[in-house]
């Protein structure tokens, strides 16, 4: 149920955040900023081959250059540090083999970490790195995933009957009936590359283990320091009060970031060896080589289309590519399940068949990504859309109105087991097309054309499960929590501090969850300072993933402002001879029904701490309130939304210019619009990336990466995002106080489907389509037949 | 990325630097704006003995437009290239391939001599020396040698250049009235290196093309004059001029294949003529 929010309150408010100054300032403190008296510095030796068995035939002539202090393999390591596997009671029988920090005698992935050198300076670790000696056998790789699945395949992990990691088949209705009766059915394959996240800042880690206090204090640049906590301690086999997680400022994360990777176990491990602190910080190529990459898939899917032109059914099959491992602890697995999930969400329709191959490759493993998945399958849908809409040669846009969930069909879980609650697509529907325009678009559109011009409008019809709730990871087994805490304290100047389980990570949630206690407790938000990020300080929770921050963490800071704020009205009104209900607190000032001030919050909590012996007997005020949240219903939020692509084709070099963009979302209520459409535009250009620019290739002889530096690896631009304008619903979570759902990805979500149709649509005019991503030069001059 | 080990000097004049060249030949590397050359030492690419900056010396950079001459000092910067006036007015072609060079940030560092000292094929500068007939001018402990850019660039990343020379400066004959230049390219993004790119210079008479110099970047692994095809588009025109040009080493990667870039060379000449 949702709380009338104080009048005038700053929830909602566009503020600009208070963090920005010291970042655009260089006054931000990354994870190479800091440095620990004593520490080495790390490099890793990596494989060189995607499958290779291999020996370290010598270390001495490393450990024998000056200021190397020690070479170190998986045997060394193997006293400090457990083994794990990746396993998941949902995903029952995945096949995930057992992975140590260092791989021993195989390596199957290029940039697997097999040795790790350290020494007084990154340099000199570099430099003893090519003394290492080693004795490299490659062996057959398999890394294209349709390729890896044939029964002739080389085998990714040897001794494994097959590559097959997992497999699952699940849907409701009867589709071969749906099939049946179909007037329509349109079918596609589409192939999607993988791609990464690349943030600004890469990972890195600095791990100090204290001996005398066998503690361990870790510095990393990750998104879920707690998390990190948890699997610390299990791998290093420490209580985990005694490992403690510092994530300062992030410089990004996108899901790369929310990962137990084998080097930063690595480096923990090493520095409890050593009894010294040890700094690794990913170079580029590290990063490109060795971070999660994300959404390899070959998806072929079918639509059944009743003669009314009313979706009757989806069938689907997906090959993922995992990579060589199901990353820990989560599971790749999960990418391939949210991409299944998110066919067809926006629509209304009765049966679905999704078919899942889930395939070990000799490649980084993949994993959970900016708006997981879920790219996957709205592409995957929005193509069949407009495929079906074509062979009705209808507006694809009508076709898409006619078939959207309307508000009164909620709740309702859809035969894809996606529960749909308080959705807008009416709603949403109307803002979208005031805000395009849609009879001057189109007449814009014309003229380009009469021009010659190849130009194109695309739609995609978003639904995102955000905020995920126990439900995600409790039953699957996987220590994940899906509880965020937020604790206030009054200081005796009336400030608030706050320390909350939410990770600042670069999205801003920082600002927003100041917000919300402001407005909880009645402070300006320039009188609350927040912390976040480090488990010695911040209560255990969540961090940063799945679009949480709001929806979770902020109604956690409302719960614990509320308290707080209870509590300091209950010792001004015993102060006052009156009762809390006759007082509020607003910006500070204790007032009374007038609003006349009563007594300032500083006065109050100078009273408090430094006269007690002033306040009346029995009076004991708690200026220290805690709250967590943990939802009950509903596992995820799902929020809605459409975007449009309007995008130029040359076709005569192939490139794809995006020329506008259009969102309008509804992410419930937005804590700060202003950091909403930033996320909204952020993750619009992040998904403009996935579908022209950005891909992880191989050699599809040798199973070389090709992409190892950003020369290589595209990154969208400033140049290359056109003006994204955004448009909002909002339809405030009837489960919370606050009604916040997330934002964060939902740009992601929606993109490259938006683009992908946009680009068919101008190819039809030459009777072409695409149905791969990225869509590059080649992709395009192929299918306009250009090129062979 | 950290570089290997390596000895580094800063000379205060040439002679010093060249005295440096002739000691160390092959094992010294030239930095200059080090937008190349850094990245390929932090990626253990270039492994040199000697780093010698040159940043010191005086005289290496500055334009000059003489006698019809325009003198383009070796170490001048993309920036200070981009913005001449000389250059705008002697060789407009430099200035349009200048916009497509990397990104201000690169090009206030990066040197016109760095370019063509390194040879990269994608490269805008190699190219536009074809096509503008420059002779580069290399010194040593020798003397000075002049060196036609047709002849300079001899694959990927080598020249003429000995071990022990030094790019000086560029020599470009004016424009001569009656042609115009030009520079297109096509790249993924915007500062990318080019798939393809076209430096040409022509010479119209009664709306025809009486004389045309061709040369590509991004194809090949040296630039080279499109001879073939300078003489069908004065003969045959713009159609058949575009199925003229020829690369038959044009380089194949795993994003772009050797008709591709081909085909893109071609899209830009029947772009260009139709300009």
């Amino acid at each position: 149920m949702n709380e009338l929010l104080p009048p005038g309150g700053w929830i909602g408010r566009p503020l600009p955040r208070a963090a920005t100054r010291r970042l655009v300032e260089g006054r931000g403190r990354y994870l190479d900023d800091h440095a620990a008296k004593g520490e080495l510095h790390a490099a890793f030796l990596r494989s060189p081959f995607p499958h290779a068995a291999f020996r370290i035939t010598d270390r001495e002539a490393a450990r024998a250059l000056p200021g190397v202090r020690a070479v170190l393999i998986a045997e060394d390591l193997a006293p400090a540090c457990r083994s794990w596997r990746t396993q998941s009671l949902a995903f029952p029988g995945l096949v995930s083999p057992e992975q140590g920090p260092l791989a021993r005698e195989h390596t199957v992935y290029q940039g697997e970490p097999v040795a790790l050198v350290l020494a007084a300076s990154r340099a000199i670790a570099e430099d003893a790195l090519e003394l290492v000696g080693t004795d490299w056998d490659e062996l057959p790789a398999a890394t294209d995933p349709v390729a890896a699945l044939k029964p002739d395949a080389p085998a990714v992990h040897q001794g494994l009957p097959s590559n097959l990691a997992w497999r699952t088949e699940f849907g409701d209705g009867d589709v071969e009936a749906a099939f049946a009766r179909a007037a329509l059915v349109v079918e596609d394959r589409l192939v999607f590359t993988r791609h990464t996240g690349v943030p600004l800042e890469s990972r890195g880690v600095l791990a100090n283990y204290d001996p005398a206090a066998e503690a361990l204090e870790v510095r990393l640049s990750h998104q879920i320091p707690h998390q990190m906590q948890v699997h610390l301690a299990e791998l290093l086999d420490l209580p985990m009060g005694r490992v403690r997680v510092i994530a300062g400022d992030i410089g990004g994360g996108f899901g790369i970031k929310m990962h137990v990777y084998p080097d930063e176990v690595a480096i923990c491990a090493a520095s409890r060896l050593l009894r010294r602190p040890v700094r690794w910080v990913s170079d580029r190529i590290e990063a490109l080589m060795a971070d999660i990459h994300a959404r390899e898939h070959v998806m072929r899917a079918r639509m059944a289309v009743d003669a009314e032109g009313r979706i009757l059914a989806f069938d689907v099959d997906d090959i993922q590519g995992l990579g060589a491992y199901s990353i820990y602890p989560r599971s790749s697995t999960v990418e391939a399940i949210s991409a299944l999930r998110t066919v067809g969400a926006p629509y209304r329709f009765e049966a679905y068949r999704a078919r899942l191959r889930s395939v070990l490759q000799n490649k980084v493993p993949t994993g959970q990504y900016r708006s997981v998945g879920h790219p996957i399958g709205c592409a995957t849908t929005e193509r069949l859309v407009d495929l079906a809409a074509a062979a009705r040669r209808e507006d694809p846009l009508e076709f898409r109105r006619r078939n959207l969930l309307r508000e009164a069909e909620l709740p309702w879980t859809n035969p894809a087991g996606g529960r749909m609650a308080e959705l807008s697509h009416t709603a949403t529907l109307a803002e979208f097309e005031r805000l395009l325009d849609l009879p001057s678009l189109r007449a814009e559109i014309a003229a380009m054309r009469g021009e010659g011009r190849l130009v194109g409008l695309g739609f995609a019809a978003v639904v995102e499960y955000t905020a995920s709730g126990p439900g995600a990871y409790g039953p699957a087994g996987i220590p994940v929590s899906a509880v965020d805490t937020v604790v206030v304290q009054l200081e005796p100047g009336g400030d608030v501090i706050a320390r909350a389980s939410v990770a600042e990570i670069g999205q801003g949630i920082q600002q927003g969850i100041v917000q919300v206690v402001a407005d909880a407790v009645g402070v300006s938000p320039s009188r609350v300072t927040l912390h976040t990020g480090d488990t010695g300080n911040a209560p255990h929770g969540g961090g940063a993933w799945a679009s949480r921050g709001a929806g979770i963490g902020g109604e956690a800071a409302w719960g614990a402002g509320r308290k707080l704020r209870a509590e300091i009205l209950g010792a001004a009104a015993s102060l006052l001879q009156t009762t809390p209900e006759a007082l509020d607190l607003r910006d500070g000032q204790v007032v009374d029904k007038t609003g006349a001030t009563r007594m300032t919050l500083s006065d109050l909590a100078a009273t408090v701490f430094f006269r007690g012996h002033e306040l009346p007997g029995g009076l004991q005020p708690q200026f220290t309130a805690t709250h967590q949240f943990r939802r009950e219903e509903d596992v995820f939020l799902t929020t809605n939304g459409l975007q449009a692509s309007l995008v130029e084709v040359d076709p005569d070099t192939g490139l794809v210019t995006p020329l506008r963009h259009w969102v309008v979302g509804d992410c419930g209520r937005r804590l700060n619009p202003l950091l909403v459409d930033e996320q909204v535009r952020g993750g619009v250009v992040q998904g403009i990336g996935e579908a022209l620019l950005e891909a992880c290739r191989y050699d599809p002889e040798n199973g070389q990466l090709l992409t190892g530096t950003l020369a290589d690896y595209l990154l969208p631009m400033a140049d290359n995002a056109p003006d994204i304008t955004v448009g909002h619903v909002e339809t405030p979570y009837s489960g919370s106080a606050l009604g916040a759902k997330g934002a964060g990805e939902a740009g992601t979500c929606g993109a490259p489907a938006a683009v992908l149709c946009a680009v068919n649509d101008a190819l039809a005019a030459r009777g072409a389509a695409v149905t791969e991503m990225p869509i590059t030069p080649a992709v395009i001059l192929r299918a306009l037949g250009t090129l062979p | 990325m950290k570089p290997a080990r390596f000895d580094y000097a800063r000379p205060e004049t040439l002679d010093a630097a060249l005295a440096a060249l002739a000691e160390h030949g092959a094992e010294a590397s030239v930095l200059a704006g080090g937008q190349s050359l850094i990245p390929m030492l932090n990626l253990r690419m270039a492994r040199p003995g000697l780093l010698l900056d040159i940043n010191r010396i005086p005289g290496l950079d500055g334009i000059s437009l003489e006698a019809g001459l325009l003198m383009i000092g070796a170490r001048t910067r993309h920036a200070d290239v981009l913005i001449s006036p000389l250059v705008r007015q002697a060789a407009p072609m430099l200035t349009e391939a200048l916009h497509h060079v990397a990104h201000p940030a690169i090009r206030n560092r990066g040197t016109i001599g760095g370019s063509i000292s390194l040879a990269d094929p994608a490269a805008e500068m190699p190219a536009c020396m074809v096509a503008l007939g420059a002779t580069l001018i290399a010194a040593s402990a020798r003397g000075e040698r002049r060196i036609p850019a047709e002849g300079f660039f001899r694959g990927v990343y080598a020249t003429a250049l000995k071990p022990d020379e030094l790019l000086l400066r560029i020599e470009i004959p004016a424009i001569a009235p009656g042609w115009t230049h030009g520079f297109t390219e096509v790249s993924r993004r915007h500062g990318d290196y080019a798939m393809a790119g076209l430096a040409l210079a022509l010479r119209r008479e009664a709306g025809r093309v009486a004389d045309a110099r061709i040369a590509l970047c991004g194809l090949e692994p040296a630039p080279r004059r499109q001879h073939a095809a300078e003489a069908v588009l004065v003969a045959s025109g713009a159609e058949a001029a575009c199925d003229a040009l020829s690369a038959p080493d044009a380089m194949a990667g795993a994003e772009v294949t050797a008709a591709h870039r081909l085909h893109l060379a071609r899209v830009l000449l029947r772009r260009a003529l139709a300009n």
